[in-house]
């Protein structure tokens, strides 16, 4: 009998043919942000909200109000209109905005990155901690561990984050006074550190500035681990879940009958299984934390992202709004096709 | 002295519908033979064969009289002697290689792993184990396939891959569980005489467990049928046409025959009383 041939020619090296997918996902990004431009785009025409008034005041005369009109572009067709704005975009250029008189490209450069800090920070403590609780509690299923655990995330998913925000502001800053308060930095020290990335923790340790450093972190460190605490509530339970599958299925028999320690069969042969599927939900995590959280920039006064389109979007501001909404947006594509690569190479299945 | 002893072995699963009893008080023992199982579904076969390496996951209960291995007491090992157990003297080998094969580790880190889990030795003593285990079961290109994932290999060469991987430890013992009932009926024989023919080199036992009574009586010496968790008869392979309990004459004549073509197949009665007596 002849022996059976593998299905293909040759098992494909982990990054065979990596250029080509990259150039394809590349494609598919792009025409992806070219979908959110033209939302984002169709939004601002929509909206109820005159751009032109908002420039010329409410009692100017109709000449005033047409050569404004006109100044913005408005009196061109739509798809012009489009072509002008995608132009702009590419060039970096979101508009003013009227809120803080300036480029909205300088405001976000500004504010993401305190967003991105928080958000960073508030992920990890959600991976360290969510991962090994998610695991723990599905290797002893309806246990006491298992019970806590879901208590935990109970907690997470059930406390609203503004009170919980406010306990903890209270608690830890107006009682212990173990943390910062409100803000990202005590105002003597604002400014001390010269702006490289605009993360304050980065650059304070770019500069060698230890004090600094310390009073960054004790401030952010209260918001970081609120978030931290609900994205571990989050992945925490998806682990639980994941890892209650994989412990299942029959190559964990296998390698039980191989005689391997349970440590070795729950984190070698189940986890490598998981990791795909954890990491969608921790792209994702982060991915809704670099929005912006609104409610805990707003409890703890830091300048991030939520904070700004949030304050654009009260004050009509809506090149902010709209400039605010393409970086977001796009973030969240870009790290989708990351998680898909990154899927791509984590199972061997999908190559 | 026997390879395997087992008395008044009992598997039972505590549920909300209260207890079910898998396996019911079966007693056989097991020498440098070949010995099969056979029953239908849910008649405790598999259950006996993860009873015995002890993987039978809670609420599911074991309890027996004894469980000896060449002499060696089974029930009074802890947990981490029983490792030492698994893999190393007892094996399994399972249905289904496209599920029991980990899908994203290389055949080859699953077979050495087996290998290194069991023996002080280098990954590269390790790498050629596994190339020589591979040509053993007549894999033709082992170092390619070293490399492959699981997916991209048949079913008869994961089967294989399989056999390979649980004898790289060169344990006493071999449990097949259903080896071949999820491959094509093609390469079903071919993957039985290589698990044969290594079975027989080493001196091995191997507790074939199968619902097909015509592999069975052709790859084992003896054959147990078992019914409702209860060992209903034991007779030689060669002599199974001549079986006497009504169970296993209900199965035989259940069998499509070739030189005796019926209309009509017997429908395999049930007794009550089978799943009671003995």
């Amino acid at each position: 009998m002849p022996q059976a041939a593998t299905r293909r020619g040759r098992p494909a090296a982990p990054l065979a043919g990596l250029p080509g997918r990259v150039l394809a996902t590349l494609g598919s990004l792009a025409v992806t942000v070219l979908g959110l431009l033209f939302v984002t785009f169709f939004i601002g025409r929509v909206m109820p909200i005159d751009p032109v008034l908002a420039v010329v005041g409410e009692r100017a005369s109709p000449e005033v109000y047409a050569d404004a009109r006109a100044a913005l572009g408005l009196d061109e067709p739509i798809p012009v209109q489009f072509w002008y704005y995608l132009r702009e975009v590419a060039q970096g250029d979101f508009g003013m905005s009227l809120l803080t008189a300036r480029p909205v490209i300088d405001d976000i450069a500004r504010v993401f990155p305190a967003t991105l800090e928080l958000a960073t920070l508030g992920v990890l403590a959600g991976v360290v901690l969510g991962v090994p609780l998610g695991v723990l509690a599905a290797v002893n299923r309806g246990s006491w561990i298992d019970q806590i655990a879901r208590l935990v995330a109970l907690v997470g998913y059930s406390m609203p984050i503004f009170w919980l925000g406010l306990i903890g502001l209270l608690v830890f800053y107006g009682i212990l006074g173990w943390v910062g308060g409100p803000g990202r930095l005590d105002v003597f020290y604002d400014g001390l550190v010269p702006t490289v990335t605009g993360m304050i923790l980065v650059d304070a340790a770019l500069a060698g500035d230890w004090t600094v450093f310390g009073n960054a972190f004790s401030h952010i460190v209260l918001p970081a681990s609120l978030l931290g605490y609900f994205s571990m509530a989050y992945i925490s339970r998806m682990t639980r879940s994941f890892m209650l599958e994989a412990l299942s299925a029959e190559y964990i028999t296998t390698a039980r009958v191989k005689g391997m320690s349970e440590w070795r069969v729950v984190w070698v042969h189940a986890f490598r299984n998981i990791r795909v599927q954890l990491l969608t939900v921790i792209v994702l995590s982060y991915a809704n934390l670099l929005e912006g959280s609104v409610l805990t920039e707003i409890i703890f006064s830091w300048p991030g992202i939520g904070y700004y389109i949030t304050n654009a979007l009260l004050a009509a501001d809506m090149n902010a709004v709209l400039g605010g909404t393409v970086v977001v947006g796009t973030i969240f594509i870009v790290l989708n096709m990351l998680s898909d690569l990154l899927y791509k190479f984590f199972d061997p299945r999908a190559r | 002295m026997s390879l395997l002893d087992v008395e008044n072995l009992r598997v039972s699963f505590d549920t909300s519908q209260g207890v079910v009893e898998a396996v019911r008080g079966i007693s056989f023992s097991l020498g440098q033979e070949r010995l099969g199982i056979v029953g239908e579904s849910g008649s405790g076969k598999s259950m006996t064969g993860r009873a015995i390496l002890r993987l039978v996951r809670p609420p599911g209960r074991v309890e027996a009289d004894r469980i000896a291995l060449e002499g060696q007491d089974l029930q009074s090992l802890g947990e981490r002697q029983m490792r030492k157990v698994r893999g190393r003297r007892i094996s399994m080998v399972m249905q289904d290689p496209k599920f029991s094969l980990n899908p994203v580790m290389t055949v080859g880190e699953q077979i050495m792993e087996a290998y290194l889990l069991h023996a002080r030795d280098s990954r590269r003593a390790a790498r050629r184990k596994a190339l020589e285990m591979l040509e053993a079961v007549a894999i033709r290109d082992p170092e390619r396939v070293m490399k492959a994932y699981p997916h991209e290999v048949s079913g008869g060469m994961g089967q294989r891959i399989m056999i390979a991987m649980m004898l790289i430890p060169d344990p006493r013992i071999l449990i097949a569980d259903e080896p071949t009932s999820a491959l094509d009926v093609s390469v079903q024989r071919k993957v039985l005489s290589i698990m044969d023919g290594l079975v027989r080199d080493r001196g091995m036992g191997l507790i074939f467990i199968s619902h097909d009574l015509n592999l069975v009586s052709e790859f084992c010496d003896r054959v147990l049928i078992m019914y409702a968790g209860r060992i209903v008869e034991t007779c030689d392979a060669a002599r199974l046409h001549e079986a006497r309990h009504p169970y296993t004459r209900g199965l035989l004549n259940s069998l499509p025959r070739l030189d005796a073509p019926r209309a009509r197949l017997e429908v395999l009665a049930r007794d009550p009383a089978w799943a009671e007596g003995g």
